[in-house]
């Protein structure tokens, strides 16, 4: 797409297709979500509550209760998506997203430290999921940063973390009583349920931060998986670019976990549907966090129509399908030769 | 005639790029010390010397890749470390030994990547962007594959399409790091040839670090032999290629004749009898 004016933006029309149509079943999702639970709503009525046009009761269902909650799935979904590329193409492999580098179990970790040790409240919790997300993420650096990351190097690292971080999770439920266990357990399944517009608004500010500045250096990100001599050749500042891109991803990821909960497998499957839908080298970024979104909301959906409303967290949902992923993955990239 | 060019060049402007008293280290292994180096403009710039001799380290200096951790790296007068990144790479482009293809990215793609360095996130595809990029793989002999994924090709072809992307950048200088490694004789000379040309044709500024010392004393037009971080010797191959030279710099016996083909210098290393003979002699 040119302009005389010499301003030109290189768009990939399949790509462009791909979100369009990822955008569209993320919102369709969502709205067949609102009119999902005790009291069903038609999607028509949704859609004329959602423009400010429903019953004063539809309006409290629509955009008190269940709105909020569409919201909060589809921000954790989408940071998640944008967080997996981001890590995924840093590490320059499909195995390196948040869940399995072990910064969900971070979060939890942190949480479950609140929750077992603090009694502390849900906005508490958040801050500890925030916290211990981050504190994971510097570890992960710490430990696996030299001289950039060399294939399975961060990804054994982060297993490393994961494991250790369980375990701290672990020892802690064994210490919590009745109470505080079955809130942490609750917890750690990663569900949507009974979030409100205090979770919306923090999620969707962060978001708009951080999304700007990840597309600004996309360009960038692209060139650095062509190897970091290469990049640096081409003129990207390759340890500031990547600095800024990996504390973005943490950031969304702990953000998303601290919302949500450790909501599995969606940071590390969104980024290679989409990519696989769009044929396109390069991170995908964009893709990736409509695939995260779309995701996200239709398994939140999916598992309230089978099972009834909040009967079963999203997050066991995605876990369960994410994990048959995960095995497929192993399983061709050993085929490939690459494990 | 290259020697005299050369010997030209010298006496006018300075060159674009050079190092100055540099010394280059890994962490602390020092690699070379006090290292002054200057690339003629306008040559195709051959830098030989034994394995682990700082070859490829002065290209990564020179490449603003390794932060030299004394002296300076001067481009166009300038220390290159204080540079802009991207006015850099509009000046000076490399070929790294070992670079990376992105999964499922076409030619196309790939070469045109090179045109980073000339674009702007409003500015990200402009037509002449897609002119460059064709003319580089014209010249590359890479048009006709330009659809092809780079994983599917052979290993002459991805250093060609390699190439390509490194021309797309249209850099006035540009260093190659071993660029024949790991390709056969036929796509070795092929890459050489395509080197000589791009060098004649455009007058691009060619540095390439070479393992063969006859390929390099064949295309160079100016050699920079090095061992243990040192300047041996430099200058045209048919100045300064002798047995003595060869021996000094890689330790090994050998006649240099004239090359048949190009009266370049040729190296015939000592059969295994004369050398061992000519050990216990000494």
């Amino acid at each position: 797409m040119r302009t005389p004016g010499g301003l030109s933006l290189r768009l990939d029309p399949r790509a462009l297709t791909v979100v369009v149509l990822l955008l569209a079943a993320a919102g369709a999702a969502g709205v067949a979500l609102i009119g999902t639970g005790d009291a069903k709503i038609p999607a028509a009525d949704v859609l004329r509550t959602l423009a400010g046009n429903g019953t004063a009761y539809q309006d409290f269902i629509v955009n008190e209760l269940r709105l909020p909650r569409v919201l909060v799935g589809l921000l954790v979904g989408a940071s998640l998506g944008l967080g997996g590329a981001l890590f995924q193409s840093v590490s320059r492999n499909p195995l390196g997203s948040p869940d399995v580098l072990g910064l969900s179990q971070g979060s939890t970790a942190g949480a479950l430290v609140v929750i077992v040790l603090m009694s502390g409240s849900a906005a508490e919790v958040t801050l500890g999921a925030l916290a211990g997300g981050l504190a994971t993420g510097l570890a992960i650096y710490a430990l696996a940063w030299k001289q950039g990351v060399h294939g399975y190097r961060l990804v054994l690292v982060g297993i490393g973390v994961n494991a250790m971080m369980t375990a701290v999770s672990g020892y802690l439920l064994t210490k919590a009583d009745l109470v505080d266990a079955t809130r942490a357990v609750v917890w750690m399944t990663g569900s949507l349920a009974g979030r409100d517009w205090e979770q919306v608004w923090p999620l969707l500010g962060l978001c708009a931060v951080l999304l700007p500045l990840v597309l600004v250096n996309a360009r960038g990100l692209r060139m650095l998986e062509m190897g970091d001599d290469i990049a640096n050749a081409l003129g990207v500042r390759v340890q500031r670019v990547r600095l800024l891109l990996m504390v973005s991803a943490v950031l969304l990821a702990a953000a998303a976990t601290a919302a949500a909960g450790p909501v599995s497998f969606v940071a590390l499957t969104a980024p290679q549907l989409a990519r696989r839908l769009t044929r396109s080298p390069g991170p995908n970024l964009v893709p990736s966090l409509c695939m995260g979104a779309a995701l996200l909301v239709a398994a939140d959906w999916a598992s309230q129509r089978a099972f009834g409303a909040d009967q079963l967290p999203v997050g066991v949902v995605t876990g369960v399908l994410g994990g048959v992923y995960l095995l497929w993955l192993l399983v061709t990239e050993r085929r490939a030769g690459r494990i | 005639m290259s020697g005299t060019h050369t010997n030209n060049l010298r006496s006018t402007a300075v060159n674009r790029l050079s190092a100055e008293n540099v010394t280059l280290a890994y962490d602390q292994r020092v690699i070379a010390e006090q290292l002054s180096v200057e690339i003629p403009d306008n040559s195709f710039t051959v830098i030989v010397g034994p394995n682990a001799c700082g070859k490829s380290t002065l290209l990564r200096a020179l490449s603003r890749m390794l932060k030299p951790s004394h002296g300076r790296v001067l481009l166009d007068g300038q220390a290159i470390q204080s540079m802009p990144a991207k006015k850099v790479a509009r000046t000076l482009g490399l070929l790294p030994q070992s670079s990376i293809a992105p999964d499922g990215i076409t030619v196309a793609d790939l070469v045109g990547r090179g045109r980073y360095p000339h674009q702007g996130l409003l500015r990200q595809w402009s037509a002449e962007d897609e002119r460059v990029v064709q003319e580089s793989m014209r010249q590359t002999g890479v048009a006709e594959l330009a659809e092809r994924y780079v994983d599917e090709l052979s290993g002459g072809q991805r250093q060609r399409v390699w190439i390509a992307m490194a021309l797309a950048q249209q850099t006035p200088l540009l260093l190659l790091d071993e660029p024949t490694t790991y390709l056969d004789i036929q796509h070795q000379i092929d890459v050489l040839d395509l080197c000589a040309e791009l060098h004649e044709t455009q007058g691009r500024t060619l540095v390439a670090v070479l393992h063969d010392l006859n390929h390099a004393a064949r295309y160079a037009t100016h050699l920079i032999a090095l061992r243990g971080g040192t300047v041996i010797a430099e200058g045209a191959p048919n100045d300064i290629v002798t047995a003595e030279l060869v021996e000094e710099v890689f330790g090994l016996r050998c006649q240099v004749i004239d090359d048949p083909e190009t009266g370049t210098p040729l190296v015939v290393p000592a059969a295994r009898k004369v050398r061992a003979e000519r050990a216990t002699a000494a």
